[in-house]
């Protein structure tokens, strides 16, 4: 099994070194760096000296490499917005998106699961056509307008839930509802279609006529081999709930990477932007390994390199 | 192998067969499959006024939707008291919210459209290009495109935005390329498949060049499942155009996108809902029927399923009723 994550870990890898590489680059690409690290208001001789203090006079080749030895000593430079150190500023905002992310990737699985098996099931049931509206729904609706929408019913109109900020259990409720759209729409299908053809499996056969009950056979024999494809789709969506994050946190003001993001853009300051891309990517990184060792203890073909 | 060719499974090799004598009939047999499903007609139908809205509805109403009027600030919709134009209401400065959602309906179009078009052309071409020879083409387009799609595509714009300043040309390269692999993948796999075929072999024996077995034998099967792909996609490059264009990195003042509707009515969400609800009930309706055409197209582009659609809808129900009581 460690050696199969030791294979994977290389190709996940890869992604994560273009991702430094292409920061590096894309901010040397349009020519004179300062003109991004700093504000457009600043004057020629600002310019100049931050030129000189980072080093942009230098050939590209000891930049990049100053630029690596930077990375790995988490130094990113300061923010020209408040003065504080970039990795700071990205590790301080981090938490609350892991908070976030964390607790409706929980949601969205489990809802996903009982909503699923349920429409595998029963075909045609009332679950069954709910299960298909969520996936629509995870397709069609712009998660912004959904948040606003919410904002606008039950915070302005009915009054009962905050329209921004994170203290107390109430101000979760929208931030989460809005991210979740499109993972429990999403996994709701993967899973429908996972069970639907576990149900008919042998070994679903095989159980019942051993005197399985129905709630055994779903729980124990189907769901445990639905479960694999499943945990795949789980993990391209928690990869795609950053785009989410970015939006809600930019509507409910949670102080999370990807308002920071969004301000730094806003606010023209490099220094935290790549700072909060590239702790993103290490964690893009992270989540795939993890996934990758999950899958590996599910699934023991997976385990055994049968090329393919 | 000569068995395992009879267990592939039925994909529309007719479609190549006299393509061009039948193409008139195929068209008038394509419309009745769709009058028959009426929701994706129905869908069919938005799409088409939509597009024709995006095409003609900025000479008709440009002027209207820059007219300002301060008097009639704010208006609220559904009454016709303030003019035939202002029935969705008006914004801050008095413009009809109808006339500027219809000028914006061609920015957000002018964006979605040429991203699909131009990620469904490279991605195809490219998948093609790497299931025909396989190899180390296929590794490195494979490779190629795990990286993409391993990072968010969200991320990708806001810093390419972040360094080239967003203009629309900007937002259509960058959607177009975080959408590249999706087509990719697709195509690289159908053709991967279809380089065991009969009728590909045959090809090459007669000593066909690449570029011809591609045009001709493998596009023409790998057409439809790219086809439904990139409605289903078109849904995708259009919400991220909207949330580009909300977030303040997509489309600039003083163009207008139903995404930067949505972010300019949030300041007056206590006063005038309908300054951005009715921007994003257009990208819902829009999108919707995108995604009912695509789920059409899918069934009608399957040799195997097709009958579904032959079949009146009440039949259908019954006859899914039949299946149900008889299992």
């Amino acid at each position: 099994m460690f050696s199969f994550v030791r294979r994977r870990m290389y190709t996940s890898a890869l992604p994560l070194i273009i991702v430094l590489l292409g920061v590096f680059l894309l901010a040397r690409l349009t020519g004179d760096p300062t003109s991004l690290y700093l504000p457009e208001s600043a004057t020629e001789a600002q310019r100049e000296a931050f030129a000189q203090k980072n080093g942009f006079d230098q050939p590209m080749l000891t930049q990049l490499g100053d630029y690596f030895t930077g990375v790995l000593h988490l130094d990113f430079g300061t923010s020209l917005r408040t003065g504080e150190s970039a990795s700071e500023m990205a590790f301080r905002a981090f938490p609350a998106t892991l908070q976030l992310a964390f607790t409706t990737m929980l949601l969205a699985i489990v809802g996903a699961i009982v909503i699923g098996c349920w429409a595998a099931y029963r075909p045609n049931s009332l679950a069954d056509r709910f299960s298909s509206l969520l996936s629509m729904t995870a397709a069609s609706i712009p998660d912004f307008w959904f948040a606003i929408t919410g904002v606008w019913l039950f915070a302005v109109l009915l009054g009962v839930l905050p329209t921004s900020g994170t203290d107390g259990p109430l101000a979760w409720i929208l931030p989460i509802a809005t991210l979740m759209i499109r993972p429990l729409g999403v996994l709701t299908q993967v899973v429908r279609g996972a069970m639907v053809s576990a149900l008919s499996a042998p070994y679903v056969r095989l159980a019942r006529s051993k005197g399985a009950g129905d709630l055994r056979v779903v729980t124990h024999h189907a769901l445990r081999n639905a479960a694999a494809p499943a945990l795949t789709v789980a993990g391209d969506l928690a990869v795609g709930l950053i785009n989410g994050a970015v939006v809600v946190e930019a509507i409910f003001g949670w102080p999370g990477i990807g308002k920071l993001m969004i301000d730094a853009i806003l606010q023209r300051d490099f220094a935290v932007l790549q700072a909060a891309v590239l702790l993103t990517a290490v964690s893009i990184f992270v989540l795939n390994i993890a996934i990758d060792a999950c899958y590996a203890l599910l699934d023991a073909r997976v385990r055994e390199p049968a090329r393919v | 192998m000569s068995t395992q060719l009879d267990l592939v499974p039925v994909k529309p090799t007719t479609a190549i067969v006299g393509a061009a004598s039948t193409r008139k009939s195929s068209r008038a047999v394509w419309f009745r499959l769709l009058a028959n499903d009426r929701v994706a007609a129905c869908a069919a139908a938005i799409l088409a006024l939509v597009l024709l809205t995006a095409l003609f509805g900025p000479i008709l109403m440009g002027h209207v939707a820059t007219s300002i009027d301060l008097d009639n600030s704010n208006q609220a919709p559904f009454t016709l008291a303030h003019g035939w134009a202002n029935v969705l209401g008006t914004d801050p400065l008095g413009r009809s919210m109808l006339a500027r959602l219809i000028v914006a309906s061609r920015t957000t179009l002018s964006v979605a459209i040429p991203a699909v078009v131009i990620s469904a052309v490279i991605g195809s071409l490219i998948g093609m290009w790497a299931g025909f020879y396989r190899g180390w083409r296929e590794t490195l387009a494979m490779r190629v495109a795990d990286v993409i799609m391993s990072f968010p595509s969200l991320l990708l714009a806001v810093v390419v935005l972040y360094v080239f300043s967003p203009s629309a040309a900007n937002i259509v390269a960058v959607l177009a390329l975080t959408r590249i692999p999706v087509y990719l993948r697709t195509a690289r796999a159908e053709s991967a498949e279809l380089q065991s075929r009969l009728f590909v072999d045959a090809a090459r024996t007669f000593g066909a060049s690449a570029t011809s077995i591609i045009t001709r034998h493998v596009l023409p099967i790998v057409l439809p499942t790219l086809l439904t792909v990139a409605t289903l996609d078109f849904c995708y490059v259009m919400l991220a155009e909207s949330s580009l264009s909300f977030l303040g990195i997509g489309i600039q003042p003083p163009d207008v996108s139903w995404g930067l509707m949505v972010a300019q009515g949030r300041t007056y969400l206590n006063s005038a809902w309908w300054l951005s609800f009715f921007p994003g009930l257009a990208i819902v309706i829009t999108t919707v029927s995108a995604t009912i055409l695509a789920a059409w197209a899918r069934i009608a582009t399957d040799p195997g399923q097709r009958w579904r659609l032959t079949v009146p809808q009440k039949r259908l129900s019954r006859f899914a009723k039949t299946t149900k009581a008889l299992s």
